[in-house]
Parts: C-alpha cells; structure tokens; sequence
C-alpha cells in the first residue's frame, strides 16, 4: 500500500518534472495566435485597417479588439481566410473599405526635390534616395501601401496598376454555363 | 521482344495523321517578315542585344539567355530588325510579349559557325553550346535542354527517345524520323554522352510503321549500340514523358520525383536531331518541321523558320475559306492562336485551321454524374471528378490534396465526360489560381521581412542618438569641471555662444531628458539584447556602413555648391 503510495507520488514527481522542464525548454515566444494572424494578413503595411501596420491589427484581433473586415488590401478572401482562422462567421466590409486593383507607386523623377519624405514614409524601404537627390522606387518592393504620396510636397508620386503579361495572367473562371435537362 | 509496361487510362481518339503524311517534308519559304518571341522557352525571357534597324545574319543571336533557366534566340534568316516590341504571340492568354521583327533580305547570309567533335569536347562546354544555340525540348514543353543534360555517372541508365507523337493530327515527329533518322541517332548518342546513359530506347506508337522501319534501319547502319526501336501501343497519352517511360522501362515516376533520380532522362526525337545538328554544325536553332493540317486544302508537313508568321504558313497549304480560328498543338492539348499574325515558335509542332464543321463548338456542360469514367481514363491516376469539383468550388487546398499538379492537362477525362464538362478548364483555372497566391504570400513574407527590418532600424537609431547627447553631455560637463571660469565656450553648436549661468541650467536640463531618454531607450527593445557574436558582427557591419554613407553625405553637405537638379 505504502508502496504503492510512493510509486505514484514518485511517477507523479517525475511528470512534473518533465513538464516543468518542457515548459521553460520549449517556451513559445510571442503570441502564437497574432502570428498566425499576421501570417494571412497581405502586409501591405498601409495603415488602413486604423492600426500602424499589419502586426498591430493583428495584435488587435488577436485581443478581441477589432473585426475582421477592416483590410482592404487583403479582400473579401483575406476576410475568409480570417473567419476560417478564428472561427467567426464572415463580415462583409463597411463603408468605404472596398479593395483596390494592385499598383505599385512611382515617383517622376523630373520633379523631384529629394526631400526624403516619401523615404520617411516606406514602411518597407521600397525608396531609395539621399537628401536633395532624386528618389526613386524599387518596384518589386513596393507593397503599394500609397503612404508615401501624401509627404511629397510636389506631388510626384503616383500609382501604377500593374498590368497583366504572360508571367502573372491567370485563367478565368470556366464561365460555360452548367444548363439543367428539362425533366420530361 | 522487350516486354512492354501500362499506363493507367488512356483513350483513343481519332488521329488523323494520314492526311499530313503524303507528302514529304517541304522547305516553306522565307516569309515576308518574321515576328520572333523572346519568350519561347521555359525559364526567364531572353534580352534583346539588337537595335531597331540593325541588320542581322541568319543565326546571328537576338536575344541572349538570362539566368540560370533560359534559352538563345536567334534571327531565323538575314535582314533588318524593324521592331523590338510587344506583339501577340501563341499563349493561351491571348496578351501580347516582347518579340523581335525581322524584315529578311532575302539572301539567307550565314554568320559564321562551325561546330566541335562532341567526343572531345568537355560536357560544360557542349551544354553551353546547347544554350547558345537555343535547344530546348520541342516536344511541346520547350524546357532548355542543356538543363536536362546534367548528369554523372551511374546516375541515369536509360535515355528515352520519344517518338511516340500520340496526340491526334500532328505528324512533325513521324516525318523527322522517317526522313532524318540518322542524324536523330546520332543527336541520342551526343545526349548517351552527356547523361552517361548506358541504353537508348527509342518509343514510337505502332500506328508509324515507316517511322519505325526507316529509325531501325538506322540503328543498323551506322551501328548503334545498345539502343532499340520500340513500337509502343498507340494509345493516347502516350507520348507524355512520364507514361512512355512507365510503358518502356516499367518506371514508375511518383508525383514530385524527377525521372532522373529513378535513373531515366527523356528527349523529343526532334530535340535529339536539333541538339546533333548544333554540335556539329554549330547551327542553332532557327528552323522546325510543323504540320499544317485540318481544314486546308492540302496538309504537309513544313520546315518553317522560326517567326513565320501562322497567316503566310497556312497560305502554302491552302487554308479554305471557312477557317475561324488557328490551334497550335494538338486538339486536345493546343493552343487557340489569338490572330494569325503570331510567329511561329520552337513550341510550334502543329497549326490545325479549325472549321466549325470539323470542330463543333461543344455542347453546353451537364451537371458532373460522377460516373467516373474520367478516373478511368486518368492517366495520371486522378480523381479528375474530385478536382473538378474542388476547382469549381475555389477550394483549392483541398484541389491539392487530391494532387492537381499532378494532372499533364491531356484532357482524356473532358474526352469521355458524357457531360462534356471542360474539365481540364478548371483544373488549369485552379492551377494559376494557386501560383498567384503563392506569389502573394512570398510578397507578403519579403514586405513582412522589410518592415520588421525598418522598425528594428529606427529603434536602433533613436538608440544610438540617444546615446551620442548623453555623450556629449557628459564631455561637456568634464570639461566645466575642468575650466569652471567659462571664458570661451568649447561646446558644441546647439549651445549658444555666451555661456551664463542659464545656459548652464539649461544644459542640465538637456542632460536630465537626454538621460530620461537614454534609459527609456535602452530599456525598451529587446531586439538588440542579448545577440549571437554573428548578429553582432552583422550590425557592426551595417554600422560600418552607415558610417561611412554619413560621412559622405556630411561631406556633401559641407560642400558649399547648390545640389544640382536632375537633368532635364
Ligand atoms: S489594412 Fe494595411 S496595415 Fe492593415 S492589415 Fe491590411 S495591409 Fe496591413
Ligand atoms: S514606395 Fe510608397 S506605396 Fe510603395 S511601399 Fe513604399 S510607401 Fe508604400
Ligand atoms: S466523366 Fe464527367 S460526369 Fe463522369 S464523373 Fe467525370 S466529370 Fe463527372
Ligand atoms: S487532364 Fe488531368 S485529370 Fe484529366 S485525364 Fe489528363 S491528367 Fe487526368
């Protein structure tokens, strides 16, 4: 009986151990759940979900603070993506948050002074430029975010829709209609 | 008689191929212009190194390969480039590419060439050769074939030719080997050396008796060794890489696996002869045999310049009136050409002129039964009615669990569908669906990765200048200790010249905030505690570079000049 007592105090001990060990050994840095999150948002970084940059919102989310349909760049699939994730049934967007076609931003390189304001601006230093030299955009890392056209004082910058070639064309929904046989 | 394997599925559709083999293959004519894609390879387009006006040679290079993954163009003919710009050209998109149009002289100038003995020739080289020259797979994937040709030894046995041309109407391959068999063979032993491969099986579908006879007459006279014709049942698709290797060798290629880790490469016959006649004529590739057939008056095969335009080919054949579109490739895997102004590519097996009455538009689709006569014919061994459903329903993840990309396209289940859904529609609508995210989401990952980066910045450096005030407060301090009558101030710039007791205050002032910051600084992020000596030696590095770039915008800023505008 005593014996037996110890064998489970022992085992028992020993579980603890492990967990306890186990716990601090493979701790879980940060939230996994914003991670997750994060990881469906576009990353645009575009401020336009009212939270200074796709982490935070997803930090908001995360905590129960803000819906899920206030990305625009990420779409009504980024909406689904997010109820999937979470469980929740899908929110339309509200006013004023519908999804823009793709574009990149461009600055004319005639006007610019080389303020570096827009540079400032890049959430992801997709611009490169130095003080009173002209600016210019990378554009295969510009996520299109537009923050950087407010800041220029001349107004130079602009956005590009990107345009369909043979390396980024997708095929279109089949759109042969499926027609019912008339029941006889 | 070697035993031969089977794939699953397969049908039989009509094949039409008598049509274009009456005649012998005829030399087209030099066209009136010829509009050249830079794009007819797989892998990254090739970049134009001509001028508009420039007057080229015939195999003179056009366009250079990019990349790893690319191929050569070149000018098909001599004459003059009068355009560099975005014409249609054969892709299921109808968009428009970067192509080269070449107005020709009519004199067919070579530029200069010559070829090497590929037995005394290093492998680099011979598979520069083949990239210079523009080889890729004219089977239909036109993958480089230099690409395909690494290879050590012991690691593939068998070469595989293909022969076996199985969809219905095209009949280029078939006239090759019936007319140019030797030099084909001869192409397969430069790729035996190449690969190291110890065997050559050679599979052609038995409804190509000649192709047969005239490539195993071949095999005999000039010697061949360990290499065979084999007659593989005429089935369709048995000319897909992955089914004629299974029926040759028993093989059986799994999803995802290339065929050369199973030991097998495979080539078109026509890529073997391209690659023969590059090697040892140093002749790229400028030219290829497309067959012209459906609604023409009479269908032929043709060697065809690369570039010609689709109009002016199926001239020579005589395309009846009634024709309302062009297919390249076959009817169940081609191409609707966007116009017939399109040249014609190394992709280019086949042109078939359509006629409503030779090809019906299909009857509207019916619901899906799921009768499954599409699994049966699978050759890929799919559940084409799962994907189908998959596909229409957006679901994609689900579509790939059911191994969508495992599916060639060959369209035998929209053969058999009783309901005549056009599946394969779906299945490639999915498909493109799918790469576009995973472009979005490796976009996503770059921008992710770049904005951390900059918040990690901008930490550091309101860190870092924290630091220097906190510094410069306490050189300042030191040096009050030092000379407690101030007679002259030696302070930095952002004091005012006449230092008074105020000034003192106020600089103490500084110093507290500057403190206050320095510590709310430092205790903030977390980011720069506690690195690995190689984050370390990263930031120090990135430091150093920082550094110097201040320096030369310090430098700049003493300049006294006024910063020059841009040029008008
Ligand atoms: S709205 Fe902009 S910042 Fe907010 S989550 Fe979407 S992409 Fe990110
Ligand atoms: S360049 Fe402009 S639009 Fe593009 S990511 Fe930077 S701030 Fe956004
Ligand atoms: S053959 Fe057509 S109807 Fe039959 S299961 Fe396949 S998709 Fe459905
Ligand atoms: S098109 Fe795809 S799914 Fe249909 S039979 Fe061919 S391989 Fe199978």
């Amino acid at each position: 009986m005593i014996a037996a007592l110890w064998v489970m105090v022992g085992i028992s001990l020993l579980l603890g151990a492990v967990l306890g060990f186990s716990a601090i050994k493979f701790k879980v840095e940060g939230n996994p759940l914003v991670e997750k999150i994060d990881a469906v948002l576009p990353q645009t970084q575009c401020g336009q979900c009212g939270y200074p940059g796709c982490k935070p919102y997803a930090e908001a989310i995360a905590k129960g603070e803000a819906n899920i349909n206030k990305c625009p760049p990420g779409g009504e699939e980024g909406i689904r993506k997010l109820a999937d994730l979470l469980g929740v049934e899908y929110v339309p967007f509200g006013e004023g948050a519908a999804p823009k076609a793709k574009a990149v931003a461009f600055i004319d390189e005639q006007t610019c002074i080389g303020c570096t304001l827009c540079l400032q601006a890049c959430p992801v230093d997709a611009i490169v430029g130095a003080a009173k030299q002209m600016h210019t955009i990378i554009a295969s890392e510009c996520t299109g975010c537009e923050l950087c056209i407010a800041p220029c004082p001349v107004d130079c910058i602009s956005m590009q829709p990107i345009g369909e070639d043979i390396t980024n064309w997708k095929w279109d929904y089949p759109t042969i209609p499926i027609v019912q046989v008339a029941a006889r | 008689m070697r035993p031969l394997f089977k794939f699953h599925g397969g049908v039989h559709p009509a094949t039409h191929k008598a049509e274009s083999t009456r005649t012998p293959i005829a030399l087209a004519p030099i066209p009136t212009k010829l509009v050249i894609p830079l794009h007819q390879h797989v892998g990254n387009r090739a970049v134009p190194v001509v001028q508009v006006g420039e007057r080229v040679l015939k195999g003179q290079i056009i366009g250079r390969p990019e990349g790893r993954l690319s191929s050569a163009v070149h000018a098909s003919t001599s004459g003059t480039v009068s355009a560099i710009d975005m014409q249609l050209v054969a892709h299921h998109s109808g968009l428009p590419d970067l192509c080269v149009t070449l107005i020709p002289d009519g004199k067919d100038e070579w530029i200069a060439h010559s070829g090497v003995d590929y037995r005394q020739t290093e492998h680099t080289d011979l598979r520069h050769l083949l990239r210079q020259a523009g080889v890729v797979g004219l089977g239909g994937a036109v993958f480089p074939s230099d690409m395909k040709s690494y290879s050590h030894k012991h690691k593939i046995k068998t070469l595989v030719l293909n022969g076996a041309e199985c969809e219905p109407y095209i009949t280029c391959d078939d006239m090759l080997m019936r007319e140019r068999a030797g030099d084909i063979l001869r192409g397969a032993e430069v790729l035996r050396e190449l690969l190291y491969a110890e065997e050559v099986l050679i599979g052609i579908e038995d409804n190509k008796p000649e192709a047969i006879a005239a490539m195993q007459k071949a095999v005999l006279d000039d010697k061949h060794a360990h290499m065979e014709v084999i007659a593989v049942p005429t089935l369709y698709p048995g000319g897909g890489a992955k089914q004629l290797i299974r029926v040759l060798t028993g093989i059986e290629v799994a999803a995802g696996v290339r065929s050369t880790e199973m030991g097998v490469q495979c080539f078109n016959v026509a890529t073997a002869y391209c690659v023969w006649r590059a090697i040892t004529f140093g002749e790229p590739l400028l030219s290829r045999i497309v067959t012209v057939t459906g609604n023409v008056e009479h269908a032929q095969n043709y060697e065809v310049l690369l570039g010609t335009p689709v109009d002016e080919l199926v001239a020579l054949a005589g395309s009846r009136a009634d024709t309302n579109k062009h297919i390249m490739g076959g009817p169940m895997m081609g191409v609707d050409l966007p116009s017939g102004s399109v040249g014609v590519t190394k992709a280019t097996n086949c042109i078939i002129e359509a006629s409503p009455k030779l090809f019906p538009p299909p009857p509207p689709a019916l619901p899906c039964i799921r009768c499954t006569r599409c699994a049966d014919v699978c050759p890929a061994e799919l559940q084409p009615q799962e994907l189908f459903w998959f596909s229409k329903a957006k679901d994609f993840g689900k579509a790939q669990e059911y191994h969508l990309f495992d599916c060639i396209e060959c369209g035998a289940c929209a053969y058999v569908c009783p309901s005549q859904i056009p599946l394969v529609q779906y299945y490639r609508f999915a498909k493109s669906e799918i790469w576009q995210r995973e472009r979005d989401a490796q976009a996503a990952d770059l921008a992710r990765e770049r904005h951390e980066y900059r918040l990690m910045r901008i930490e550091r450096e309101k860190q870092e200048k924290a630091e220097r005030l906190a510094q410069k407060e306490k050189a300042a301090l030191a040096a009050k200790a030092a000379s407690p009558a101030p007679a002259v101030n030696p302070e930095p710039a952002h004091t005012s010249s006449a230092a008074d007791p105020d000034d003192t205050l106020q600089m103490r002032i500084d110093a507290a905030v500057a403190r206050a910051k320095a510590q709310a600084a430092t205790a903030q992020p977390k980011n720069v505690n506690a690195l690995t000596p190689q984050q370390q030696a990263e930031i120090a590095e990135i430091e150093a570079r920082r550094a110097k770039i201040r320096e030369m915008a310090s430098h700049a800023g003493a300049d006294d000049e006024p910063p020059k505008s841009n040029q008008g």
